[in-house]
Formats: structure tokens, C-alpha cells, sequence
């Protein structure tokens, strides 16, 4: 019972991390269909800021947070504006060099400048204990990631189904070319999108920064666990990345506390069984 | 009655043409290229040979996304089957003929051909991406929980391959590892260029323009590229069992995913769709890694990955693509 609950704890962490990250690779690929294989190359980013400003200036966590995001989100509008604008449409053999281009670069200049080392987020003392449910205690950060997912899947669902901004969104991921044809600035539509991706990234970099720790080659080796998750999932669906994460976290962790000696075997024969059933995604929707 | 004599007459000048304008010349272009590189640096031939089982390697890389457009990001499985495969044999089995060793890597690699295009040829697009990523990591951590076939994270060593030939021992230089490299290469490339050349190349390089049309004339598209995934492992195959045999030792790091990616690095470099781009991008990408990263390891990462998005905006043929274009350029203005 112990094991099964700190199981489902720790996958239900990792799940939320996992989300917070690449439920805005989901809607950018959604929407501009681009393979990004950088967008863990803006978490790393994000986690060598907030790690910065947190641990060698002692500005506080909150406060690392705030600068990773804008910060990240600062470096990635022209990248938005000079590389990945001349993606749209590309083949996707074209995107994936271009992005894991730019996840090279990023690997390269993120090192040079702030030294190849692992980097720690300190966590303020609200963070570090653990939270007693009655029954059972479990460590703060972890319900506090957990609750971060929550909280981003509330305000994206928010954002989408329910602002004019999203209207004009879910018109542009269904026909960009008809939403521009009606006046939406289908450009403006991504470039926010982008960017409001690319601080989501930022964001689960940092806040799952225990989970999955930031090092030096962190763009390389998760560079392909969301870009999983969001193919499990269906690309531009929330619910749908919401669920890949969920069973994905499930698999991994259970697999990572049961056979520790098989690594991401279970992981990876899982995602070959659900992408060759669902080539779309779980809930991802047939290209017109 | 003389319809045949006809017939035979005109075949036998195509094929000899096929072979100077084709093979031989990439042949004879590769040997002296080898030569060169055999005198120029005698003391770095480890790193010679390294590159002619990689270009082994993007070779075969070329035949999938090359010439039939199919993005995969998990060929070094191929590779990695065929080391592990020659590796075993001689480790576990005692087999340590050269020659035999190589021929068990081409058939493993082609059988991890087989796995793996029968896994990734199911989807298209991004899904089919994922799918190559997928087999990648899952042969690697096969082979790293079958540890005592292969050693795991320790890797297989204890594999002494005999003289090639029983004459050409292999030497603490690594010599006679080049030459027989060398060899193996040209001898592949030969063999693919005619296979580029012929009918089935053909086919599969009417599968990567339009797959529908070429469904339409009543071939299987997916058996056609079957056979591409299968021929393009035994190539693999054969580079991996000849960095075996020239390093004595596989580790898991031949079925990495990082390996993959270089590869269709090294290919987009050179150019994809011409065996003469794969080459070009290994040896570019090879002889840059080696003198970069040993002043910087991270250097070496911003230079290859600003290289690439140049290479995607501005020269997206590749640096021979982009030469040949220049050539045929410049050629038309005089004439």
C-alpha cells in the first residue's frame, strides 16, 4: 500500500510536470504544425535563469520564477520571428533539423555562459517539507507541481474555450487560411502563441526542476520525452495531453520503481503500441 | 530473328557507361580520397576508420530519407544491431573471421532492418518520427538489460578478430582496420550505385515524390520501402560489425539515440538523395567534431548546431547539392 501510494504520488508529480511542459508544444505543433524538437532546449533556458537568479543572486524562488518565464520568453520571440516563422509549412524532415539546430545552439551557448555544471533551484523553506494528509504524508513540492498542472490545464482551458482570443485560435488551428480570410491576424495568433507556449515550458522547467533535474545536455535528453507526449496525445489537445502525460507518468514511474533494470523499455514499447493504434493521438483530431 | 542481337547491343554501352559515370569513378574518388588520408595523417587512422563505418552508416541513412523520404530518427538501431551482432559472434562464439564477422553484422543489421521498418513504416509523419524514436530507445535498453549477451552499460568487449585473409593481421596502427574499411566502403558504394541506378531505385524515388501515384501503377508502396529498410540495414549492418572489428570493443552508445541524430545530421550536411552528399557530410561533420571538441566540447555543439539552421535556410540541398546547383550554374551562363 505504501509503495502503490508514493507510486501514484510520484507519477501523478512527474504526469503534472510533464504537462506543464508540453502542453504548449501541443498547441504550437496543433496550430503551426511544427516538430519542435527545441522546446526542451526554453525549459533548459528557463531552469539556468531561475537557477541564476536564485541560487548565485539569492533573489528568492517566486522571484526566479518570474525572471526564468520572461526572461525565456524574452529570448524566444525572435527566434519566433527569424527561424521558426520559415517553418511553417516545411517538411517535417526540415523541422526537426532546424529545431535540433537550435537545441545545439542553445545546449553550446547556455554552457559557455554559465559553466556546464548541474544546476539546483534552491527551494524556499514553504516548499521543502512535507504535507501531512491524515494518513500519509508527501513532500511539498511535489503537491505543489501537482497543483501548478492543475492550475495551468484550468487557465488554458479558460484561454481557449471561453476568450475571444481563443476563438480566434481554434479558428486559425482549423483553417488558418479561412481565419485569415475573415480577418483574424493569423501571424499575431501564433507569435502569442508561441510565446505563451514557450513560458509554459519556462514554467514546468523550473517547477519540475526536481523531478527532472537540470543539466548540462537537459534539451537532449528530454527533447524527445515531449515531443512523445504530445505524439501520444494529439497534437493541439488539451484533454489529450493531459491523458498522455497521466498514463505516460503512470508507465514510467511504475517502471522506474518496479524494474528499475529495464529503464524506459516499458515507456517506449508503450508509445510504439499507442502511436501505431492511434496515429493521430489518443484524442487528437483527423487532419482535413 | 535479329531482334535479339539488336537488343543486346545496345544494352552492354549503357552498362559500361552506368559504371564510369556512376561507381567507378566515386569508387576511384574514394580510394584516393582514402589514400590521402592514410599518408596525410598516419597517427589519427583510428579516427579514419571510425569515419568510413559512420559513412557506412549515412549511407544507408540516404537510402531511407534520401531516396524514399521517409524521417526517421532511430536508424543507428540498424548500425547498433549490426555491431552488436558481429560483436557476439566473436565474443560469445569464437567466430572471428573477419570477413564472416561482417557478413553476420550486414545480416543483423538487415533483420533490425526488417523490426524496424516493419514498426516505423506503419505511420507517417510526426507519428512515424516518434515511432523511430521509440525502436531506438528500445533497443538500446534491450541491450542494456540483456547484459550478459552484451555486456550493458560495461559494453562487449573481448572480440579479437583474426588476419583478413589469414594474411593481414590487425595491427596496433589500425592499418589493416583502414584499408579493410576503406575497402568494405567502396565496395558498398559501388554496389549502391548500381542499386540507385536500377529499376527498384527507381521505384523507391517515385515513392518519395508521390506515393499515391506510384500505388496507383499497382505496386506496394510498402513493400517497396521494406526492401529499401532492409537493404539499408544490411549497409548499417556492415558499418557497425566493421567498428567492431576495428575497435574491438561495442558500446551501447552505437544504439543511442544521439547517434541517430548525428547521422541525419552528417546527411543533411552533405545532402540528401546522393550517395555523394552522405560521404561528404561524414567526413565534414567527422573531422570538424574531432578537432572542435577537443578544445570545447560545447563549442563544437553552438558551431554544428548554427551550421545546420544555415543549412536549412540557406543551402537546403546540402553542401554537395548546393555545389552541383553552383556547377550546373555557372556552366549554363557560359554555354
Amino acid at each position: 500500500m505504501q509503495t502503490v501510494f508514493s507510486i501514484a504520488v510520484d507519477a501523478l508529480a512527474y504526469g503534472m510536470v510533464l504537462f506543464v511542459i508540453s502542453i504548449g508544444l501541443s498547441v504550437t505543433m496543433g496550430l503551426m504544425r511544427v516538430v519542435n524538437l527545441a522546446h526542451g532546449a526554453f525549459a533548459m533556458i528557463a531552469g539556468y535563469l531561475a537557477s541564476y537568479a536564485a541560487r548565485d543572486l539569492g533573489l528568492g524562488y517566486a522571484a526566479g520564477i518570474l525572471i526564468a518565464v520572461v526572461g525565456t520568453v524574452i529570448i524566444a520571440i525572435p527566434l519566433e520571428r527569424f527561424l521558426y516563422r520559415r517553418l511553417y509549412g516545411a517538411t517535417e524532415l526540415t523541422q526537426v533539423l532546424m529545431t535540433i539546430g537550435i537545441t545545439f545552439c542553445v545546449i553550446g551557448i547556455a554552457n559557455f555562459i554559465f559553466g556546464p555544471t548541474l544546476k539546483t533551484i534552491p527551494l524556499p523553506p514553504a516548499l521543502q517539507g512535507s504535507v501531512d494528509l491524515g494518513f500519509r504524508s508527501i513532500a511539498a513540492h511535489r503537491v505543489f507541481a501537482i497543483v501548478c498542472g492543475l492550475v495551468v490545464a484550468l487557465a488554458l482551458w479558460f484561454l481557449i474555450e471561453r476568450t475571444a482570443f481563443g476563438i480566434r485560435l481554434r479558428a486559425a488551428v482549423d483553417n488558418a487560411a479561412m481565419a485569415a480570410a475573415l480577418g483574424v491576424r493569423t501571424e499575431v495568433v501564433y507569435a502569442v502563441s508561441f510565446a505563451v507556449a514557450i513560458g509554459l515550458a519556462a514554467l514546468g522547467g523550473v517547477v519540475g526542476a526536481e523531478l527532472l533535474p537540470v543539466e548540462p545536455y537537459y534539451a537532449l535528453r528530454y527533447m524527445v520525452t515531449f515531443l512523445v507526449v504530445v505524439s501520444v496525445g494529439g497534437a493541439g489537445s488539451i484533454p489529450g495531453a493531459l491523458l498522455a502525460c497521466l498514463v505516460l507518468g503512470a508507465i514510467d514511474t511504475t517502471g522506474r520503481y518496479l524494474a528499475p533494470e529495464y529503464g524506459e523499455f516499458f515507456f517506449y514499447l508503450a508509445v510504439i503500441v499507442i502511436v501505431t493504434l492511434f496515429p493521430r493521438g489518443l484524442l487528437g483530431r483527423s487532419k482535413q | 530473328m535479329t531482334a535479339p542481337v539488336e537488343h543486346s547491343a545496345t544494352v552492354s554501352p549503357p552498362v559500361i557507361r552506368r559504371l564510369i559515370d556512376g561507381g567507378l569513378i566515386g569508387a576511384l574518388a574514394i580510394a584516393v580520397i582514402g589514400a590521402a588520408g592514410y599518408y596525410l595523417f598516419p597517427n589519427n587512422l583510428a579516427l579514419l576508420t571510425r569515419m568510413t563505418a559512420m559513412a557506412l552508416l549515412v549511407l544507408s541513412l540516404d537510402l531511407v530519407t534520401g531516396y524514399c523520404g521517409v524521417a526517421t530518427l532511430g536508424h543507428a538501431a540498424l548500425f547498433g544491431a549490426g555491431a552488436y551482432g558481429a560483436g557476439i559472434a566473436a565474443a560469445h562464439f569464437g567466430i572471428s573471421e573477419p570477413l564472416t564477422m561482417t557478413l553476420i553484422g550486414a545480416v543483423a543489421g538487415a533483420v533490425a532492418g526488417l523490426v524496424a521498418g516493419f514498426v516505423i513504416l506503419r505511420a507517417h509523419g510526426l507519428a512515424q518520427l516518434v515511432l523511430s524514436i521509440a525502436v531506438i530507445h528500445l533497443f538500446h535498453e534491450a541491450a542494456n538489460k540483456a547484459s550478459r549477451w552484451t555486456g550493458g552499460s560495461d559494453g562487449l568487449s573481448g572480440i579479437m578478430p583474426n588476419a583478413v585473409f589469414g594474411l593481414f593481421e590487425f595491427d596496433l596502427w589500425g592499418q589493416t582496420a583502414y584499408i579493410y574499411g576503406l575497402a568494405l566502403l567502396i565496395l558498398v558504394f559501388v554496389a549502391l550505385k548500381i542499386l540507385v541506378r536500377s529499376p527498384f531505385g527507381m521505384l523507391a524515388r517515385g515513392v518519395r515524390e508521390d506515393p499515391v501515384r506510384v500505388g496507383a501503377m499497382g505496386v506496394s508502396v510498402h513493400s517497396v520501402l521494406l526492401r529499401v529498410y532492409v537493404i539499408s540495414g544490411a549497409v548499417a549492418g556492415i558499418g557497425g560489425a566493421l567498428s567492431a572489428i576495428s575497435t574491438q570493443v561495442v558500446g551501447l552508445d552505437s544504439l543511442s539515440f544521439t547517434l541517430s541524430a548525428e547521422a541525419l545530421v552528417m546527411l543533411v550536411l552533405g545532402g540528401t538523395g546522393s550517395l555523394y552528399g552522405a560521404l561528404i557530410g561524414t567526413i565534414v561533420f567527422m573531422f570538424f567534431e574531432d578537432t572542435l571538441s577537443a578544445i570545447n566540447p560545447f563549442h563544437w555543439l553552438t558551431i554544428i548546431g548554427a551550421l545546420l539552421v544555415m543549412v536549412v535556410l540557406f543551402a537546403p540541398k546540402g553542401l554537395y547539392g548546393s555545389a552541383v546547383a553552383l556547377v550546373g550554374r555557372f556552366r549554363r551562363r557560359q554555354a
